[in-house]
């Protein structure tokens, strides 16, 4: 539509949308602009015609005038009554933005100086690019090795700071397919222009085939299930019986007593911590120091694979070590399923 | 002089004035008068201001093609620097350590500020820190942004982080002392009669500022001395992998940097408030209003730091207390701009050069305030947090609202600083280029910002280059027009026509006394006895309807 001006034609006026929710915001993003457009022109009137009415004329004296208390209340109050519809209206969305549905299927990514790692329920694993379904609910759970990145997709309107030492997480339902733009928003050091990607948004038939491809190394939960014995944990939490740590079967998502008295639900967050600086939170019952740090010693994508095994034990029946080899139907999520789904 | 028998007359025929008191260098850098500071400071901000120019020109160079001109080491060094020197070392001391400086003392009948020397001190301590940040610049920068976000400030940068965070930390020293020092002028120096609600707006406007610089000023000092510690000590405090936390520092930085801004547009505001009456030939429009709203952004100012954290992780309920207490902030802001507006209103307005830098103040104020409100509405915050957004919202603020202001200001009082007046023609052309530079530089990276294009990017898509060469246009348009008032400020300081006491027929203790004014200002304590702005007739109150 803009060929014909030229230039104009090399300019995207719209951003791309390509969930319910990018146009949701755009809506709101479109009042604010008509907003500040309404109150610029208002202004502008305002002072240019001000201005030109009263401009110094020979003979005419300006008249004093002291203010007007009730001018003064009607222009605070009515922007402020249109302000808090802004803040009623951007909280909703924002609400909704942080609250992923129960159904999403996840995906891990890990930031580093300078580049996306993408993990997948299914042990699929990808640098600087995302492949997601359309229509389905996709939650990343993201964490930073290093300093503190922003992951950012324009066209689901979507961005969420990933800080070390934290997971953090945003989610989105594609409702186009297409391919879009990975951003690092937060400044993080030399390439951090370079630390780009692309989302391919699949249709069921695409993504079934893209997914195939499948992981080498097994599931996520199989990966984690090496590391489980790689690093030794096994011998100390053990499977079926109470050895020095405390079982791991059933824990996720699950209550946990602590040694000071709080209770704490064993989420991701909590196990992450648990892995790395064991002694921050002691189960009660047992003692400090038994288990060493693995801060340092394993990585953030480490850690999400040993993550995605104490889930897969959730269950006890369905503990992967019991049904080796095969893709456990432990309830790790819809992800889980989509990707196995995807395999056959 | 006495044994000059030959010095011709025409010398003789110059009165005595701040300037020609005293010669030599030794008379500047020892002296305690309030206005040989404020031209100390006119200097050394105008040279941190070409030199953070030039940075900003090189950054737009720079992004004229998708994959840049410059290594992105070096683009990363060249957008901190022009963020450090711009903020530090112009914006914050810019309009206070200035104008403010000049005229605070002037303007409420007193013959010097509360603490001469406390004032020589604050200028020696800007020196310093300005010299180590010229010192970074010399050594190769440093590559933080101007926000020192740990950990990538406290572990993985390589750059002269230290340096350039000392550098801040002793200018912000300095600009403690300069509003310690207003504080206590304003209550203990006004002259007889000069009540509070007699003082001019210019004077509230330094008082609210004054306010913030002394409660928010230590705190940056703190997270700055952190990042130090934990630089070279490794104490834990904001790296994770040492058992810090990163959201702490953006928590300390912010609880500064924030009312920072509101330090950086205050004075620039009381400028506004001042020209606006003089060549609307009234007294502002619900001068009350005007005073408490400054005291009001001064207070509300502290409470609203956690919106640039939106999508750090914060609480959400944190996040929407800061997004309500955003909203409230922008009321006092409004509230200005109608009052300016409205001031016009049976005025008799006339379009001298200050005047039409007000003008362009109120505009541009106007959508840098309304480009706010998209970033303190959550949802959108999300999608232009990071972006050029960002960057456009607040150069509109910063450069179309302070530097312009800094410009109306500068024009308004140069007579009475320098007793000579510059040229009119050469003052309104370059008004209007830099409306019309600062517009196409910045009216492009707010489409940038909603189509995605994140700030601080070494290489971009190809498809944002015609945003961007429409931007570096502009700014080389602004670059030029702000070199010109440089030009002829100058000239006119030396060679410019002599003017009177009061050239623009304003209303205000500083237009009564000689130009320039003599070491003291006053001959005797001026007694006040009547309200500011009293520009004849009697006051009516207004109605509506």
């Amino acid at each position: 539509m803009w060929a014909s001006y030229g230039f104009l034609a090399d300019i995207p006026f719209i951003a791309p949308i390509a969930s319910k929710e990018a146009g949701d915001i755009d809506l709101l993003w479109w009042f604010l602009c008509a907003v500040s457009l309404v109150m610029t022109v208002l202004i502008f009137i305002g002072v240019i015609g001000f201005a030109f009415r009263y401009r110094k004329k020979e003979g005419v004296a300006p008249v004093p005038v002291h203010g007007s208390n009730v001018l003064e209340i009607t222009w605070s109050i009515i922007p402020f009554l249109v302000m808090l519809v802004m803040f009623w209206w951007g909280t909703d969305l924002f609400f909704a933005a942080e609250t992923p549905p129960k159904d999403a299927m996840e995906i891990f990514v890990v930031g580093k100086q300078w580049m996306w790692k993408v993990q997948y329920p299914d042990g699929n694993r990808e640098i600087n690019a995302l492949h997601v379904p359309i229509g389905k609910a996709v939650k990343l759970t993201m964490a930073s090795e290093d300093v503190i990145h922003s992951f950012s997709m324009p066209a689901f309107r979507v961005r969420h700071d990933v800080v070390p030492g934290h997971y953090d997480s945003l989610w989105f339902r594609a409702t186009q397919t297409g391919h879009y733009r990975i951003y690092c928003t937060e400044y993080c050091g030399a390439r951090h222009s370079q630390m780009v990607g692309w989302v391919d948004v699949l249709d069921e038939t695409e993504y079934g085939k893209w997914a195939s491809g499948g992981g080498s190394g097994g599931t996520l939960a199989e990966q984690g299930q090496q590391l489980f014995t790689q690093n030794g944990c096994s011998t100390c939490h053990l499977l079926n019986e109470q050895g020095r740590c405390p079982i791991l079967k059933g824990l996720y998502n699950k209550p946990v007593q602590l040694n000071d008295g709080r209770t704490v639900i064993a989420d991701d967050a909590y196990l992450r911590e648990s892995i790395l600086q064991p002694n921050a939170k002691i189960v009660n019952g047992f003692e400090a120091n038994v288990m060493p740090n693995f801060q340092g010693q394993l990585s953030e994508e480490n850690v999400i694979q040993l993550i995605a095994y104490i889930k897969s034990l959730a269950t006890p029946a369905a503990a992967p070590t019991q049904s080796a080899g095969q893709p456990a139907a432990a309830p790790v999520g819809a992800a889980r399923k989509a990707g196995a789904a995807g395999k056959q | 002089m006495a044994t000059l028998q030959t010095t011709p007359p025409e010398v003789k025929s110059e009165p005595v004035n701040y300037l020609n008191v005293e010669h030599g260098w030794k008379s500047w850098l020892f002296t305690t008068d309030h206005k040989r500071i404020a031209m100390l400071y006119v200097f050394s901000i105008t040279l941190m201001f070409l030199i953070g120019g030039s940075f900003a020109m090189l950054i737009r160079l720079h992004l004229t093609k998708p994959e840049g001109l410059f290594a992105p080491e070096t683009y990363n060094r060249l957008f901190t620097m022009h963020g450090v020197v711009m903020v530090f070392f112009f914006l914050v001391p810019s309009i206070p350590a200035t104008i403010g400086n000049f005229l605070l003392p002037i303007m409420i009948g007193a013959k010097d500020l509360a603490f001469p020397r406390v004032n020589l001190l604050s200028w020696y301590l800007y020196i310093f820190g300005a010299v180590f940040a010229i010192y970074v610049v010399a050594r190769g920068g440093v590559d933080t942004g101007w926000t020192f976000y740990a950990p990538y400030s406290t572990t993985y940068s390589n750059s002269y982080v230290l340096s350039a965070a000392l550098g801040v930390f002793v200018a912000g020293f300095s600009s403690i002392l300069t509003g310690l020092n207003f504080i206590v002028t304003v209550h203990k120096m006004r002259a007889p009669g000069m009540s509070w609600m007699r003082m001019p707006l210019f004077i509230w406007a330094h008082y609210a500022t004054g306010l913030i610089q002394i409660l928010g000023t230590p705190v940056v000092a703190i997270a700055l001395v952190l990042v130090g510690v934990e630089r070279v000590m490794h104490v834990g405090i904001f790296d994770p992998r040492i058992g810090g936390d990163p959201i702490l520092f953006q928590h300390i930085f912010w609880f500064y940097s924030h009312p920072a801004v509101y330090i950086m547009i205050l004075p620039g505001m009381g400028v506004i408030s001042e020209v606006i009456a003089c060549f609307s030939r009234k007294r502002p429009f619900g001068y009350e209003f005007i005073a408490a709203s400054s005291m009001g952004i001064a207070i509300l100012g502290f409470l609203v730091w956690g919106h640039h954290m939106f999508v750090t992780g914060q609480s959400v309920y944190t996040g929407i207390v800061f997004s309500f207490l955003s909203f409230f902030v922008a009321v006092p802001s409004a509230v200005k701009v109608f009052n300016w507006t409205a001031t016009m209103y049976k005025g008799s307005v006339t379009f001298e050069s200050p005047m039409l830098y007000a003008f362009a103040f109120i505009g541009l104020f106007t959508i840098g305030g309304l480009t706010g409100l998209f970033l303190s509405t959550m949802a959108t915050d999300v999608a232009l947090h990071g972006t050029y957004f960002v960057v456009a919202h607040f150069h509109f603020v910063m450069v179309g609202g302070m530097v312009v202001a800094f410009l109306a200001g500068l024009h308004f009082w140069w007579p009475k600083m320098t007793g000579r007046m510059y040229s009119e023609a050469w003052s309104k052309f370059a008004a209007l280029l830099i409306f019309v530079g600062f517009n196409l530089t910045f009216l492009p990276q707010f489409v940038l910002g909603y189509l995605g294009m994140p700030r601080r990017y070494a290489a971009y898509p190809p498809e944002f280059q015609v945003l961007n060469v429409l931007s570096t246009a502009g700014a080389s348009i602004l670059g030029v027009s702000l070199i010109i008032p440089v030009v002829y400020l100058t000239w006119a300081w030396k060679y410019g026509p002599k003017v009177g006491n009061n050239p623009w027929g304003a209303k205000g203790l500083e237009w009564e006394i000689q130009s320039p004014p003599t070491t003291f200002n006053f001959d005797e304590t001026p007694t006040v006895t009547e309200e500011a702005y009293n520009y004849g007739g009697a006051l009516e109150e207004h109605q509506v309807g």
